[in-house]
């Protein structure tokens, strides 16, 4: 009885990680989804996170008016970041927003206030598994609805090629800082449900390796289509535990090797399945075409 | 008749080049306008400055009568300027009926909480969008090939599809970069009918080609250019004459 218990326990922890880790990655898809690498969503979950705990914790607010504040207060920020950022482009825009993402997390480090590296602890638990996926299934009816609108169009265009989407009519510049400042925003609301889940936040969990590891999930689930980031974030999320079952059935300690398969895992989805996990059923239909063509 | 397009004076340098030196030339509604020229010339610099790419160095642009000095690509869209591109710039992972459909971005006036709502009107603004789409490529001969993906398409076809996506904004003004490069001589005379059908339906065209016969064709008016400069402007007939157009082309006498 313990035993199960206990497993579910588990299981119940790794099933909302699942959900925030694809809102976290869904954040960093918005820009992607318009061509733009912007890799500030750890940031924004920092600022997220804190808004929304020090709310709860120090001023006693409700926990929809944090996740509320967490939320608005990342998508502010986005604002005067974008308009300067989003004129480069590529890896250069990549740096600039990872500077961000550093530059808020230490000053995270040297804010007494907030009691710099160790982080905010005890943070009241409030935040519900079910409250998790209905944010990730807002997010996703919001994006599939994008899909197919005029908006949705304009921002494939941009992905494409921008210049040629700027002789259609098409603002660039207002279709990106939208993209950026939505993803601030799921980045924000991850960030202070996260803090909310985990009882505590710390400057460090939001460095540079977490964007990274946003932007795997993205990647690996596949950016050609909006649920993707969901797909590798689970893809992901659930891998290592699955790892760590599986090992002592077949007489390995579990241990470093994990991160080993992981990693062999990983690499394997990136080279066969270059467009992402969702690409897999397309990729086996044409197989199957190639072959009948052949026989 | 005040004139569409108005150049005065034009200049553009890049570094110690003068690509475009000092050009001036009228384009006016309803008129297919070629502008030719040996390699260099400068055509496509001035297809970049009109339609917002570039910004000359010097002169004075106006459509429609609004200078256009400083305006970005959107806004000078937004006063009825489409455009095709000499190198091909279709969006090649979307499909040609998507690529139309983008180029109907600035005549779709639709709600976007409607959209994400998804209410029924949004629902069949799109289906008008879509079925736009679909007559603009049957216009260009493509019905069979709506949901290809551009990039499997053949160079004549992504030249056509690019055409129907200019198109699809309703142009008041619609510069066309080289339209026919790499297509074979049926395709060529498709597009020579469907640019003198665009242009008696009220859009005018500003038409760089390498085709002499096209040019001489589909042309009201003939603007040549040498090392970015205007050294004859005309009917057909006249410009063919010219002998500063020959020595142009050919070479002077030694």
């Amino acid at each position: 009885m313990e035993w199960l218990q206990e497993t579910y326990l588990t299981y119940q922890s790794t099933l909302g990680y699942i959900g925030l880790n694809a809102l976290l990655a869904l954040s960093v898809y918005t820009t992607l989804s318009c061509g733009q690498l912007a890799l500030s969503s750890a940031g924004f979950a920092a600022i997220g996170a804190y808004a929304a705990s020090i709310l709860t914790l120090n001023f006693g607010q409700s926990f929809p008016v944090a996740l509320l504040a967490a939320t608005a207060l990342p998508m502010l920020v986005a604002v005067p970041l974008g308009l300067p950022v989003l004129r480069i482009r590529g890896v250069f825009l990549a740096i600039a927003t990872i500077a961000f993402g550093e530059v808020v997390r230490l000053g995270l480090v040297n804010w007494d206030y907030v009691n710099g590296a160790q982080g905010l602890v005890a943070i009241p638990q409030k935040t519900s598994v079910w409250m998790i996926y209905l944010a990730v299934a807002l997010a996703l009816l919001l994006l599939a609805r994008l899909r197919g609108s005029k908006w949705g169009f304009a921002l494939e265009a941009i992905r494409e090629d921008e210049a040629a989407a700027r002789t259609m009519g098409i603002h660039t510049t207002v279709y990106k800082l939208a993209m950026l400042v939505l993803g601030a925003a799921l980045a924000g609301l991850a960030g202070a449900l996260e803090a909310h889940y985990s009882f505590m936040v710390a400057p460090n969990g939001f460095g540079f390796v977490r964007v990274v590891d946003m932007l795997v999930f993205a990647v690996v689930g596949g950016t050609v289509a909006y649920y993707g980031p969901v797909v590798g974030a689970a893809f992901l999320t659930v891998l290592p535990e699955v790892l760590r079952e599986l090992a002592p059935l077949v007489g390995i300690e579990p241990g470093p090797l994990r991160f080993l398969v992981n990693g062999v895992v990983l690499l394997s989805v990136i080279l066969f399945l270059p467009n992402g996990i969702v690409s897999l059923p397309a990729r086996l239909r044409e197989r199957r075409r190639a072959r009948s063509v052949t026989a | 008749m005040t004139a569409l397009l108005a150049l005065e004076g034009v200049e553009r340098v890049f570094g110690g080049v003068r690509a475009v030196d000092g050009a001036s030339f009228e384009v006016r509604p309803g008129e297919v306008h070629g502008l030719i020229g040996p390699n260099g010339a400068g055509k496509t610099t001035i297809i970049n400055l009109v339609s917002g790419l570039l910004q000359p160095t010097g002169g004075a642009v106006h459509v429609g009568g609004q200078p256009i000095r400083g305006l970005a690509p959107h806004r000078i869209a937004a006063l009825g300027v489409a455009r095709t591109f000499q190198n091909i710039r279709l969006f090649p992972e979307l499909s040609a009926r998507d690529n139309v459909i983008v180029g109907e971005h600035l005549r779709r006036k639709e709600s976007l909480p409607a959209r994400l709502l998804g209410l029924p009107p949004a629902r069949e603004a799109e289906q008008r969008v879509r079925e736009r789409a679909e007559a603009l490529l049957a216009r260009v001969g493509l019905e069979d090939r709506m949901r290809e993906r551009v990039k499997n398409l053949s160079y004549g076809e992504q030249r056509r599809v690019e055409i129907a996506r200019a198109l699809a904004a309703e142009p008041k003004l619609l510069l066309l970069d080289e339209p026919t490069a790499g297509m074979n001589p049926v395709e060529v005379e498709a597009v020579a009918a469907l640019i003198a059908k665009v242009a008696a339906e009220g859009h005018s065209v500003l038409l760089v080609e390498h085709n002499v016969r096209l040019v001489m064709d589909v042309c009201h008016v003939i603007t040549v250019l040498n090392f970015g400069k205007v050294i004859a402007e005309g009917p057909p007939a006249k410009v063919a004459e010219d002998p500063a157009v020959i020595t142009a082309y050919l070479g002077g006498p030694a």
